[in-house]
């Protein structure tokens, strides 16, 4: 048995903002793990079953589904305010923006020293290969996107043990910067480290670790918010700006690394790189039935076009992605591109480069105890030869199938079903004011009513 | 609880359905998720031998709380020498399934491997009969 002290809850960057949302059930039918339900006509989602995988951000037509973030004014706690910015945050700009005045705006944004995250991915992937020597498990999973090892682990509890257990590269950059600022006789209490995220699981794995006791970071800040900070000083043209203190250790690998195959190309034998959570819940699907083997190593990542197409990414992600390529490319012609460049000792790859232990946590059991969880499937079996079976969604829940779970734990009745209460009002079982409660506690009081705001409606968006 | 699924020989595309929709209810019913894993391993493996060898199959699961009982019964050519067929590496499959990543031989091995029980019977030119027993152990892992 897995030790239980690590089983705490998952924390979780989105929400559901109350006051905009109009329980339009797109969210739910877009939710890969199936966590959202409509209660009193607003999307609500289901905490343990979430993996921040930010699909319902995505098609939320009212902007409803909020990204938590840090208040940017608590960098201000630290005398030494470090950015950790992803490649992907110069890549959303246009070319004729240099790297060099992304760098100053952030200065004047208030950060002190900048430093990007991939500059340790050399490192990254010399522990990932050591991994691929010692361990026979195969296919080995990366751990690089935090809402695919959260689906593992709510969905495909056997493939745990598949999660190569490797620091990624903003942990290992972190623990690289914080280090080294403390050599060069920085108090460590003055140090402040932040990272610039370009999606809500990179939030939800800082907050609550998987496989470490405690993150690397001081704070997250959302790529998007930064985004706008960064253009608008750009638009102002600044020039008085002193340059942040910065390090150039980056290599190509390391520009393109949170792209698709970016990971992938560094490994041998079969490598194969998804993207997009619809197919990584599909492969993923046949990899647990052992209907796909020999395969060494698999890069999965939830969004499509990997992070390019992060939930907080504010460029096109194709353009993104075209403007990493050109800069990996002009990386690649520089003489020392193919020596790592962060060198151990203030990082040593033995001592920082792996993760503990990574627990499964499935969804979706009936009952902890089998003769009760049998009956209950007995009962759900029966009941879905009277749902209708095409997955309307008008009881709050995304199928049918979903409604029947929920009904024999206890969490909805069947009358949810607006099906079954035409049958239930025909046979008298149910009354028509009864029936009524019932949709109004679902969709809302004032649900029924007219509302001409509605997108498309007569008085849209106002 | 009974549950029962048809296969149908030949179709390669599908092979597997039975074993994805056992894996859900498994999954559901609180089955440690190794035991499950080999469950549904050698589900997967008794449907390809139904797919690439015979002309259709019946899977029955019968699950209670002990115990996952799987029988996969076929209309088939049937097995002449079933001593020989369980050997690693033994095959009758066509080249054509070889060439589809099917019939290494590993089939029967395999469902071996991750049962706790199997028996197979068979009448050649008729068909064929698997029983695969797994018991379930909640602690075990």
């Amino acid at each position: 048995m897995q030790a239980k002290s690590q089983k705490r809850d998952f924390h979780h960057a989105l929400r559901v903002d109350n006051s905009l949302c109009t329980g339009c059930t797109h969210c739910m039918t877009a939710c890969p793990t199936k966590a959202i339900r409509i209660r009193n006509g607003k999307a609500s989602i289901i905490a343990n079953r979430c993996v921040d995988c930010g699909e319902c951000y995505k098609v939320c037509p009212v902007s409803a589904i909020e990204v938590e973030q840090d208040d940017l004014r608590m960098i201000f706690d630290y005398p030494v305010r470090v950015i950790l910015i992803p490649s992907l945050l110069i890549g959303q700009f246009p070319r004729k923006i240099m790297a060099s005045g992304i760098y100053n705006a952030l200065k004047e944004i208030g950060f002190t020293h900048v430093f990007e995250v991939e500059n340790t991915v050399d490192m990254v992937i010399e522990a990932g290969r050591q991994i691929m020597l010692e361990s026979k498990e195969r296919p080995m999973i990366s751990p690089f996107c935090p809402a695919i090892v959260r689906l593992i682990q709510v969905k495909y509890p056997s493939l745990v043990e598949h999660i190569m257990k490797v620091n990624p590269p903003i942990d290992m950059s972190a623990m690289y910067y914080r280090e080294k600022l403390r050599m060069s006789g920085i108090p460590a209490e003055n140090i402040g480290l932040f990272y610039a995220t370009p999606c809500a699981a990179k939030i939800a794995a800082v907050k609550s670790p998987v496989g470490e006791i405690k993150s690397a970071l001081d704070g997250v800040i959302n790529m998007d918010f930064l985004y706008n900070r960064i253009l608008s000083f750009l638009q102002r043209k600044y020039t008085g700006t002193t340059p942040p203190e910065t390090d150039d250790l980056l290599s190509s690998r390391g520009i393109v690394w949170s792209l698709t195959r970016g990971e992938a190309v560094h490994h041998t034998g079969r490598a194969l790189a998804i993207d997009g959570i619809r197919n990584v819940n599909e492969f993923l699907e046949n990899i647990e039935n052992e209907k796909l083997d020999k395969i060494d190593f698999l890069e999965l990542r939830a969004c499509d076009e990997s992070c390019a197409g992060g939930i907080l990414m504010c460029g096109n992600r194709f353009l993104t992605v075209e403007r990493l390529k050109y800069r990996a490319e002009e990386y690649r012609n520089r003489e020392d591109d193919k020596e790592r460049k962060v060198k151990d000792g203030y990082l040593n790859i033995n001592e920082h480069g792996f993760l503990g232990n990574i627990d499964p946590r499935p969804i979706g059991r009936l009952d902890e105890d089998i003769t009760q969880a049998l009956k209950k499937m007995e009962r759900k079996r029966r009941m879905m030869c009277y749902l209708p079976g095409f997955d309307c969604g008008a009881c709050g829940a995304p199928d049918c199938q979903t409604l029947a779970d929920d009904i024999v734990t206890g969490n909805a009745q069947i009358s949810h079903c607006i099906f079954m209460q035409q049958q239930m009002t025909k046979q008298n079982l149910l009354s028509q004011g009864q029936a009524v409660k019932i949709t109004e506690e679902i969709w809302g009081s004032d649900r029924l009513e007219k509302n001409c705001s509605k997108i498309g409606a007569q008085h849209e968006n106002i | 609880m009974q549950i029962r699924h048809k296969i149908a020989g030949g179709d390669f595309t599908r092979a597997g359905n039975v074993a994805s929709a056992v894996k859900k209810i498994l999954q559901q019913l609180n089955i440690d998720h190794k035991q499950s894993k080999r469950i549904v391993i050698a589900l997967y493996e008794g449907e390809v031998n139904v797919v690439a060898h015979a002309y259709s199959g019946v899977v029955d699961v019968d699950i209670d709380s002990e115990k996952v009982r799987i029988t996969i019964s076929d209309k088939g050519p049937g097995i002449k020498d079933i001593e020989q067929a369980m050997e690693e590496g033994f095959s009758t499959a066509t080249p054509q399934v070889r060439e589809m990543g099917f019939g290494a031989g590993m089939g029967l091995s395999n469902m071996k491997r991750n049962s706790d029980f199997m028996e197979i019977r068979s009448v050649p030119g008729e068909g064929t009969l698997v029983e695969l027993i797994n018991y379930i152990r909640p602690d075990a892992s």
